[in-house]
């Protein structure tokens, strides 16, 4: 079962004071993760700044915004990682060790949906 | 038609069978609305062949049979969905052992722990979890639930829809946690527990006659939950608690249905059996490893239970027992507690003193309670002007109105 873990960030303070959530303990769980055979996919993303939002009108006129740089938003999305485990404690598991969890931030887990076909 | 009889026969064994039966076909088939659907299609079955041919001499085991085989039929005609359970199966047992075939022994393996963990899961919302543990666990059916609560039935009927939707799709798995989460997990399960019984207290101002007795559900629970768990101290120390304040029910409401305080209550009314029970309990539940919060609050309501009245209590054990509760769980509730057994122990201006320093805590700014407790302690140093200002802040905030009606007496006792 396949499972999305939304890493959202505090926007306040720089990451690496944050106990268990330096650059090595990133690179520390993501080794983990794929030696546990679970990875499917995962990304960090680049800083909110960069983000642009785009929305059609039922008329097809596009608008394009950007929330940056100000945005007053207090949790970030700054990354995300899909991992194929057997149910929700073990994904809960992961999110717990994730160094995303720690130091204020927070790690969202959703089941991907499944279709039949 | 099926005759009276045989139907409260099924429906005795039902209700103490069902949980059981419930656990046992979810660990086999991994699937809590299949589970349920075919053990409320062996119940049907019993009505029509009870009545007929007899109860049978095992009839926990003639349910289980039966519920397997309309399982497994089930799963034959619906090819899709055994395919998709039996996915789950094999991903299920790369965590723990299969599980053992049912209905073919007498003795149904109690795999009711399971099941005490899933409806109890912290992914869950703390409603849906007390709903859930009645349902799948007490026997209740939904409306009853609902009347327990005093909600609309299509109100409760939604909340389990729910639970049991994000069960299935979150994949909230059907086992024992491991023994290094065990501890958080077991006490998410007793705060399910306790939290029924205390609805039971809170919203027991309902005149509605059939509405179950959440109380008594909860005690029910929890010797579920001692029987699956003997070597657990807060188990056994829940249980107890809730054993050693049920007792007092008959005492707690006066002639009218007003509240009657502790100091106040007819002694000779309180259930001896069940403090009895819950006495003996209670070095259980404090021996053998570190106390627990439960433990404690037993010990706390068995020295209550053993006074003759409220001058004789042993108060300064009363006071200890508290600092080791804070100790364990420090809330102002515990600290407002504590500080009324002061006053017990030392008087009122010693108890008024510690209430003073807790005013400033958000916890207790509208919790009627510390209000209530401050305006008495007033009262009895003879600051009457003040007593009253606390008594009508505690007026305006109280829930019950056998609550408010005791606050109102204390305003005007005349």
């Amino acid at each position: 079962m396949k499972y999305m873990l939304l890493i959202n960030s505090s926007s306040e303070g720089p990451a690496e004071e944050v106990e268990g959530a330096s650059f090595d303990d990133w690179l520390a769980y993501d080794k983990m993760v794929r030696d546990a055979g679970i990875h499917v996919s995962g990304h960090s993303l680049a800083d909110l700044t960069t983000a642009t939002t785009v929305r059609v009108a039922p008329d097809g006129q596009r608008t394009i915004t950007t929330d940056g740089p100000f945005a007053e938003t207090r949790e970030v999305l700054g990354g995300y990682y899909v991992l194929d485990v057997p149910d929700l404690d073990a994904a809960l598991d992961w999110a717990a060790r994730c160094p995303g969890s720690r130091g204020g931030g927070s790690v969202v887990v959703r089941p991907v949906a499944e279709f039949d076909i | 038609m099926t005759d009276g009889r045989a139907a409260t026969a099924v429906e005795a064994v039902f209700r103490e069978e069902r949980g059981r039966l419930l656990a046992a076909l979810v660990r086999r088939f991994g699937d809590l609305d299949l589970a349920e659907e075919v053990t409320a299609e062996a119940m049907e079955a019993a009505l029509v062949h009870w009545p007929v041919d007899g109860v049978p001499p095992n009839p926990g085991a003639w349910l289980a049979t039966t519920a397997r085989r309309k399982a497994v039929d089930r799963l034959r005609r619906d090819t899709a969905y055994a395919a998709r359970l039996a996915i789950l199966q094999v991903e299920a047992e790369r965590a723990a052992p299969p599980a053992p075939e049912i209905g073919a022994g007498d003795d149904l393996p109690d795999e009711r722990l399971l099941l005490f963990f899933t409806c109890g899961h912290p992914a869950l919302p703390a409603e849906d979890r007390v709903a859930l543990s009645l349902r799948c666990l007490a026997g209740l059916t939904t409306p009853e639930v609902a009347r327990a609560f005093l909600v609309p039935v299509a109100t409760m009927a939604k909340r389990i829809v729910r639970a049991k939707k994000k069960i299935r799709e979150a994949r909230i798995p059907f086992r024992v946690p491991d023994p290094d989460e065990r501890p958080e997990r077991l006490a998410g399960v007793l705060q399910v527990v306790y939290s029924i019984f205390t609805e039971g207290y809170v919203a027991s101002s309902g005149c509605d006659l059939q509405r179950p007795d959440l109380a008594e559900e909860a005690i029910r629970l929890a010797r579920i939950l001692r029987r699956l768990l003997p070597a657990e101290q807060e188990v056994c120390g829940l249980l107890a608690l809730m054993l050693l304040v049920h007792a007092r029910r008959d005492a707690r409401t006066g002639p009218g249905g007003g509240l009657v305080l502790l100091a106040d209550q007819d002694r000779g009314r309180w259930d001896r059996t069940m403090i009895e029970e819950g006495l003996a309990l209670v070095p259980v539940a404090l021996t053998g490893g570190p106390v627990g919060p439960y433990g404690v609050q037993a010990a706390i309501a068995a020295l209550h239970d053993e006074a003759a009245d409220i001058t004789t209590t042993d108060w300064p054990q009363i006071v200890a027992l508290y600092d080791v509760l804070f100790a364990l769980t420090p809330s102002p509730i515990v600290a407002l507690n504590r500080a009324v057994a002061v006053a017990m122990r030392d008087g009122p201006q010693a108890g008024l003193a510690l209430l003073e320093q807790l005013a400033e805590e958000p916890l207790l700014r509208d919790h009627h309670p510390y209000h209530v407790a401050c305006a008495d302690l007033l009262s009895r140093l003879g600051r009457k002007g003040e007593a009253a200002v606390a008594y009508r802040r505690a007026l305006g905030l109280a829930g019950t109105e056998p609550e408010r009606a005791h606050l109102r007496r204390k305003l005007s006792p005349e």
